[in-house]
């Protein structure tokens, strides 16, 4: 069993030792770069799914770092929540590698940083010390930065350095509210703070309360405060896009989860007055501001970022349910949604980026015909979009089910109108890109019409464009690049159909959170 | 009141720091000065860590343990938030190398450090 307790330690160091690889072999190979990420990924992958099935058959796997006790020393753990995470981490981290090998960015100096930013999720996932998540949190945050900035353009830079410049506020937010709990009790890791808040000084803690709830407000990108993520997920390379998508805003809001149901503890929090409305109020306002700023978007990752804020809202209105109502119900459809929102954002991000790298196409108007020219892409985007709105048996219905029960079940009407609302307005915006992919005729396609080929719909129509484009040397698009956004689109559903499989899963660290 | 400032002058020191930092975040329009404010932030927070270890413990000294004597009848500060500190020490310096580079590319490309003008030279593109 001691091999099994390697693996939390290993999942982190590995990447990061991998990580100086493409540097190093970069001297000899010019295209090392993606060999290592490809291999490190997909190890990852295995270790993950080796350590998943220790957790979920029932073992409780810790690592103490240098052996040092973990009263002052840092403490590695997985359980049925955090492996969640490592899955989608590492699975996702994978998957979008089939994707960068043709469609870019090149270089090895990208994978670098590409393995720096999996580490430091990875690190998040399985840290058991506060303050190792704040180190965590920032070694994902500069690798992110770095990669917002290898996009094209000066545009690149600006919209990074305003995330660095937000994100940093944030962290340190995150850590002045690290140093109150750590002025109250004296202990950093969580479970002994957990055992150790409830008998401290009670305005210390609050303090606390309030300076961690704000810096996760601006790392998970809520309303207000989430004006660094549109532009960054914008201007960042097509590549690196559905990889930050996915996974960086969903490891800080599963940080904050965390932080809530085993740290402060559902019950300490629900006695400490204004915690639950207030997390109440930014995930719903969130919900809602996202929504409408994403309807009125034209250009499509900027239309797809202003959704992640409006899916998060989601996410962190399930953490004010589970506060506020002590629902195990509203937990199981945050971790739920977590998991679900990062497959589905990844999929429609990697389709966007294949169709921008295909097409140039980047505003919805421009997505029009796209059903004819791709046939298997606009499928798996409208797979995926529907999945998003809520349609069954995506997984974003099975997320939104268990919140809005949840919500009911605690009698919190508000939050459940808030989250029957959010499904209508998710469809308006996903309604436009589905009606310019089916049903508006394209553009090209327009000026051939006294062509009958046209009627078709056919390979002709297909070829005529591609000439058009003068895509005819070769093809940017590999067929991994599609593969990639078809197994999206397989996955969302299928997870849809395993959430009772995921509730069933996470049922043992629910009795242990709630009793 | 007089009391507490005089106790706990050095958390009112900090907390100071914290805002100075935080505003010339918010007003300075020059990029550098903006990174320089996030610089100033972080090492209040770094103050705050080190001068809570050892007001919580009256007469400490450093966390040295002496050679001779028994090492746990001295009294020193908490070595925890002092370790703590010089780890988010080198997360900071990282974070400002970052900057800088990001800054030196903005430079290069637009021709200006001031948000302002970056703002007006973005529009006309």
């Amino acid at each position: 069993m001691s091999s099994i307790d390697l693996l939390p330690p290993l999942l982190i160091a590995a990447p990061i030792l991998a990580a100086t690889l493409p540097i190093a072999l970069g001297l000899w190979f010019d295209r090392a770069g993606w060999s290592v990420a490809a291999a490190t990924t997909s190890g990852l992958f295995v270790g993950a799914v080796a350590l998943a099935n220790a957790v979920y058959g029932g073992e409780r796997i810790t690592h103490e770092l240098g052996g040092y006790p973990r009263e002052y020393g840092i403490e590695l753990v997985a359980d049925e929540f955090s492996m969640l995470i490592v899955l989608l981490v590492t699975a996702v981290a994978a998957g979008v590698l089939a994707f960068t090998r043709r469609g870019g960015p090149r270089g090895n100096t990208f994978y670098t940083a590409y393995l720096l930013l999996v580490a430091g999720l990875l690190g998040i996932s399985l840290t058991g010390d506060v303050f190792n998540l704040f180190v965590f949190l920032e070694i994902s945050s500069i690798a992110t930065y770095a990669l917002v900035a290898s996009g094209d353009g000066p545009e690149a830079a600006v919209a990074a350095l305003k995330y660095l410049i937000l994100g940093t506020v944030a962290a340190s937010m995150y850590l002045i509210g690290v140093a109150f709990v750590f002025m109250a009790t004296g202990t950093l890791n969580m479970v002994e703070l957990a055992g150790a808040i409830p008998e401290a000084n009670t305005t210390l803690i609050r303090a606390g309360i309030a300076f961690m709830i704000v810096g996760f407000a601006v790392k998970v990108a809520q309303w207000p405060l989430h004006t660094w993520q549109p532009s960054a997920y914008q201007r960042a390379p097509d590549g690196v896009t559905p990889l930050i998508a996915a996974l960086v805003s969903t490891a800080s809001a599963y940080a904050f989860g965390r932080i809530i149901v085993t740290v402060l503890g559902v019950e300490y929090l629900a006695g400490t007055p204004n915690v639950a409305p207030i997390v109440l109020t930014i995930g719903c306002v969130s919900v809602l501001a996202g929504t409408v700023l994403a309807v009125i978007q034209t250009e499509v990752k900027r239309m797809l970022a202003y959704s992640s804020v409006s899916q998060f809202g989601l996410v962190i209105a399930a953490y004010g349910v589970v506060i506020a109502g002590e629902s195990e119900t509203a937990l199981i459809g945050a971790a739920i949604h977590l998991v679900g929102h990062g497959v589905l954002k990844a999929g429609i991000f990697l389709a966007a980026a294949l169709v921008a790298t295909s097409y140039g196409a980047r505003t919805v108007d421009e997505y029009a015909g796209l059903a004819k020219r791709r046939p298997f892409v606009a499928g798996s985007m409208a797979v995926l979009l529907l999945a998003l709105v809520g349609v069954p048996p995506g997984v974003g219905f099975v997320g939104k089910w268990y919140i809005a029960v949840g919500a009911v079940e605690s009698q919190l009407w508000p939050v459940a109108a808030v989250i029957f609302l959010s499904t209508m307005l998710t469809l308006a915006y996903a309604a436009r890109l589905l009606e310019k992919m089916y049903f508006t005729p394209s553009a090209p396609a327009d000026a051939s019409r006294p062509g009958p080929a046209a009627t078709d719909g056919g390979t002709a129509d297909t070829d005529a464009a591609a000439a058009i484009r003068g895509a005819g040397a070769a093809d940017p698009v590999s067929i991994g690049m599609i593969a990639v956004v078809v197994v999206a689109a397989v996955v969302a559903v299928a997870l849809g159909f395993a959430g009772g499989t995921i509730a069933d899963l996470l049922e043992p660290f629910l009795t242990e959170v709630f009793n | 009141m007089i009391e507490l400032l005089t106790s706990h002058y050095l958390y009112v020191l900090t907390f100071v720091l914290l805002g100075l930092g935080i505003y010339m975040v918010i007003a300075s329009e020059n990029l550098v000065k903006k990174l320089i404010g996030v610089n100033l932030f972080q090492t209040a927070i770094f103050l705050f860590f080190v001068s809570m270890a050892y007001i919580d413990v009256d007469g400490a000294s450093a966390p040295i343990v002496p050679h001779e004597g028994t090492p746990g009848e001295v009294m020193v500060a908490s070595p925890l938030p002092q370790v703590i500190v010089l780890t988010a020490i080198v997360v900071g310096i990282a974070l400002t190398a970052v900057g800088l580079a990001l800054i030196i590319r903005i430079y290069s490309e637009y021709g200006t450090l001031r948000e302002d003008t970056l703002r007006e030279v973005r529009a006309d593109e």
